[in-house]
């Protein structure tokens, strides 16, 4: 299949402006009989449907969850980047766009990437002007913080709880126009199929979680905005519900699932505790403001920590391996997300972790204590406040920038930040990869378009931390509303699209099908049992480090577990009616074959970048270390009918903006 | 840790429900709630019986959707933590265990501990907005200060997860905890100056439509809110409501 991502000609900065200028519209009384479906309500969900809506158009917005302020990105905490420069560091669109290129090591396209920058200043009006309460200084201005892979202050935050407040301002502003009847809200609603007919989107085949029945919605567009698949993991920091089966069904249908393989490991996350662990927390990125990692400089130590014989606090400075400090001068704490994980692996794999199981890594408050409360006593003009004085008051700093996150780690862990510092570990948590789109957000499926996590496009290997925010909404509010009307401007003869027709017949038997399948089985075990299964493999094998052998071993593993799959799964009940168990048993299926194609992309990939560390590739000093000859492409994988024989379609990755050179964060 | 559990099973909407006991074994203490409840469900799929459905999402204790009465207590016997943070450290070995679904008219059971929270939405539809388009092309972000102190009391407004314990705690089944959060909000906000009056005016009628009672100075709901949300909001609701009442428009 030949690939083309459309960007316009013309030079970088005046791409998305020409291309605004020159795209088709669709006239207000055209888009009152236009209807798009939008599958996900995060923020790019949410966004879009919004936008959608008040530009005119019929939407059809779907999510699992019993309200669409239920969606994930609740979750996301330290913040969100746009090229502002209010704090007069040096920051612009070119700094934003470089800064996101270099960290996703030279493996995202351009026009997107700057598009993006463009854009983020955009999303900081619109969510002010909606009542977003951002943080702000005592002169009433916004608040800005660092994030890793920048040496600019460019993230808008609200707390540790950000996602939470833009979430809130989408849905609020989407609120709004289902009040107007201009969106028809399905709750608890799965997207079980998409629907093509004459070679475009034309509608899903959905479920009703309450009822159970399988229902038809046909509209000239859908619009993918479901999310990122790392609960292909089992364990990782999405929620429980957060699955890839609408953007799987798409790509059985035809959509091109781009660089599976790169996945994001965060590397402040609390701990594994027991192999009862349904779901792994975040620790906010924000943290390495003001948190300092560290881990014993001698193994003794170490050893003595973890049989609970010396308490950290009372280990010397000088006994201590500040290691990210050390190897990073430049950035120090704050190097980007890929680089900081495989530091702490590095660091636990030689036998300095400091927990029972022996991986996790120090993230130490103390020093900022005393820094702020240093400044608060200067403030006040207390000059002679006692060391204890100085602790209170740098505490009180310390919950005021991250009281949310520090009462979460002290509830999981039973231990107190503020005294003791936080035990953290890499954990699974973001997507880069996903359905390949061209500059319009356009899966390969004409009519069907994915935003947000769920797509490719902006992240490269790697992305920086308090991006995702940023993309979601660049995609829903800023770019989707414009690129969709490209689409439908030759759409507005299509009139009604009926559901009464052989294709919706068919996808709705696929559904059917498949779901009544997992009741003529006579299984035996749990899907989770599977999904735990599916998990170890893809941690241990296609995980912070790959090998050949090891992503050999998976792809094997993985095809046996699909058989032991579908001959042993248990799933109670029926396909009526509620049915969580049975919900779970169609997206572990999923996942299973997404896990495997994973496997194959990074078997694919002989190099390492970003997130995708091969361990056959790597500088003498363990750096990732690209080839940027053979592997400067996006792998974009067509499904060919069987799951185990994925056929390669590359899209040439040109950089005509900025040079390719060796990342460095030293 | 052994526990016994008493759950509500409810097969629908329609069916009469009643309280159903269960063993768990082997529980450990760094276990989260749900994460027991995982367990038991797990037994209960293997054994070929139906398992608890339940409401839960992010487990991190911000989406608001777990939603579990526990021993007559929303989100169980911790304060500000939502059901998915509290951990089985808070229980004792050997202990019986009541867990039922939230309880009040405006939340219909769907199945066993799951229940219909579609009134906030369509409380949240009747006025919780600012009415502005996107654009990107509004107002400079720092175009209007807004003074620190403003802006942290409608944050702390704003953290509201909608979870609905508070209805759940309140005797008379209460909304206005959540829909007072929501208003102020906006209202602190200079942006939200605009709409203040409608808005407020809208959200309490939608409210009173869902058929949640009203407040009668009980404060539970603030002492089992997760989050914190402060009674303030309630009086500043209150005080809104009647402005909003009493002035003419122009």
């Amino acid at each position: 299949m030949a690939l083309n991502s459309r960007i316009p000609e013309g030079p970088l900065d005046q791409k998305w402006t020409k291309y605004k200028n020159s795209v088709k519209l669709v006239n207000p009384a055209n888009k009152r009989s236009i209807e798009v479906i939008v599958v996900g309500t995060g923020l790019a969900g949410a966004s879009a449907a919004a936008s959608l809506a008040e530009m005119g158009y019929k939407v059809k917005a779907l999510c699992f969850q019993d309200s669409p302020r239920r969606a994930h990105s609740i979750a996301a905490q330290g913040g969100i980047n746009a090229a502002k420069n209010y704090m007069n560091d040096g920051d612009s669109t070119f700094r934003l766009f470089y800064d996101t290129i270099k960290g996703g090591d030279y493996r995202s396209r351009e026009g997107n990437v700057h598009r993006l920058a463009e854009v983020s200043t955009n999303i900081i009006d619109q969510c002010v002007a909606q009542g977003v309460p951002f943080a702000r200084d005592y002169g009433g201005l916004l608040d800005n913080r660092s994030f890793g892979g920048t040496q600019v202050s460019r993230t808008f935050y609200a707390k540790g709880q950000t996602g939470q407040q833009l979430l809130l301002g989408a849905y609020s502003a989407m609120s709004r126009q289902v009040g107007k009847g201009n969106i028809t809200l399905l709750n608890r609603h799965e997207m079980l199929d998409i629907v093509i007919v004459d070679g475009k989107a034309r509608g899903i085949i959905a479920r009703n979680m309450v009822t159970g029945e399988i229902e038809r919605h046909s509209a000239h567009a859908v619009a993918l905005c479901t999310g990122g698949y790392g609960n292909v993991f089992f364990l990782s920091t999405n929620a429980m519900g957060s699955n890839v089966t609408a953007a799987w069904r798409a790509h059985r249908r035809g959509a091109l699932f781009a660089n599976p393989c790169f996945t994001q490991i965060h590397p402040t996350c609390i701990p594994v505790s027991g192999d009862h662990q349904s779901k792994l927390t975040l620790m906010s990125e924000s943290l390495r403001n003001d948190g300092r990692i560290w881990v014993p400089k001698f193994k003794e130590d170490a050893e003595a920590i973890r049989a609970k014989k010396l308490r950290p606090v009372d280990l010397a400075e000088d006994r201590r391996d500040y290691y990210l400090e050390r190897r990073y001068p430049a950035f120090g704490n704050l190097v980007p997300r890929d680089i900081a994980s495989r530091a702490a692996k590095e660091r636990c794999d030689e036998g300095f972790g400091v927990n029972s199981t022996g991986e996790a890594v120090y993230l130490d408050f103390s020093a900022a204590i005393v820094r702020y409360g240093k400044a608060e006593a200067n403030v006040k003009g207390l000059h002679n406040a006692s060391e204890a004085e100085i602790v209170a008051m740098g505490k009180k700093v310390v919950e005021s920038k991250y009281g949310n996150l520090f009462q979460m780690y002290e509830q999981i862990v039973a231990e107190n930040p503020y005294e003791t510092p936080m035990m953290i570990y890499p954990a699974v948590h973001y997507t880069m990869g996903g359905l390949w789109v061209d500059y319009e957000l356009m899966t390969t499926i004409p009519g069907c378009y994915a935003c947000g996590e769920a797509n490719f496009s902006d992240h490269g290997a790697n992305r920086l931390g308090a991006s995702a925010l940023m993309q979601g909404l660049a995609d829903g509010y800023f770019v989707l509303p414009y690129t969709i009307g490209n689409y439908l401007a030759d759409e507005i003869r299509t009139g009604a699209i009926s559901t009464n027709t052989p294709e919706f017949e068919e996808a709705e038997k696929n559904v059917r099908n498949q779901l009544e399948s997992f009741f003529t089985t006579n299984g035996t075990k749990p899907v989770d049992y599977f999904h735990k299964k599916l998990g170890k493999i893809m941690w241990n094998m296609c995980g912070m480090a790959r090998n050949k052998p090891g992503l050999e071993q998976a792809i094997a593993d993985i095809r046996q577990l699909r058989e032991d799959f579908y001959k042993n799964v248990k799933v109670p009940g029926s396909t009526k009616g509620m049915n969580p168990e049975l919900e779970k048993a169609a997206r572990v299926a999923d996942f299973i074959e997404l896990g495997e194609l994973m496997c194959i992309d990074a078997l694919d990939r002989n190099e390492s970048c970003g997130g995708h560390f091969r361990e056959e590739y790597q500088t003498e000093e363990g750096e990732a270390l690209r080839d940027d000859e053979k592997y400067m492409y996006v792998a974009a994988w067509e499904f060919t009918g069987n799951p185990s024989e994925p056929k390669l379609n590359k899209e040439d990755l040109v950089y005509e903006n900025i040079k390719v050179s060796a990342r460095s964060y030293k | 840790m052994n526990l016994t559990l008493k759950i509500w099973r409810q097969k629908s909407t329609n069916d009469q429900g009643k309280i159903v006991e269960y063993k768990v074994t082997d529980i450990s203490e760094d276990m989260s709630f749900l994460e027991m409840i995982d367990v038991l469900n797990y037994d209960l799929v293997e054994k070929g019986d139906d398992p608890v459905t339940f409401d839960h999402d992010c487990r991190e204790g911000i989406c608001g959707m777990c939603s579990m009465f526990i021993n007559g207590e929303a989100h169980g016997p911790n304060r500000g933590v939502t059901t998915c943070q509290l951990h089985m450290r808070s229980f004792k070995d050997g202990e019986t265990i009541y867990i039922e679904p939230w309880r009040s008219a405006g939340f219909p059971v769907i199945k066993d501990l799951m229940v219909d929270r579609g009134a906030f939405d369509r409380i949240q539809q009747a006025g919780g907005f600012i009415s502005v388009n996107t654009s990107g092309r509004t107002l400079d972000a720092n175009a209007i200060p807004v003074p620190k102190e403003d802006a942290d009391k409608s944050f702390d407004a704003a953290t509201c997860i909608g979870c609905g314990a508070c209805v759940a705690t309140c005797p008379n089944g209460s909304a206005m905890l959540f829909v007072s959060a929501k208003v102020s909000q906006y209202a602190l906000l200079p942006q939200g100056q605009v709409e203040r009056k409608e808005r407020v005016l809208n959200m309490v009628k939608k409210m009173d439509e869902e058929g949640f009672g009203n407040c009668s100075n009980i404060g539970a709901c603030e002492v089992q809110c997760p989050k914190g949300i402060s009674l303030e909001n309630i009086a500043r609701m209150n005080r809104e409501y009647l402005m909003a009442s009493i002035k003419p428009e122009n």
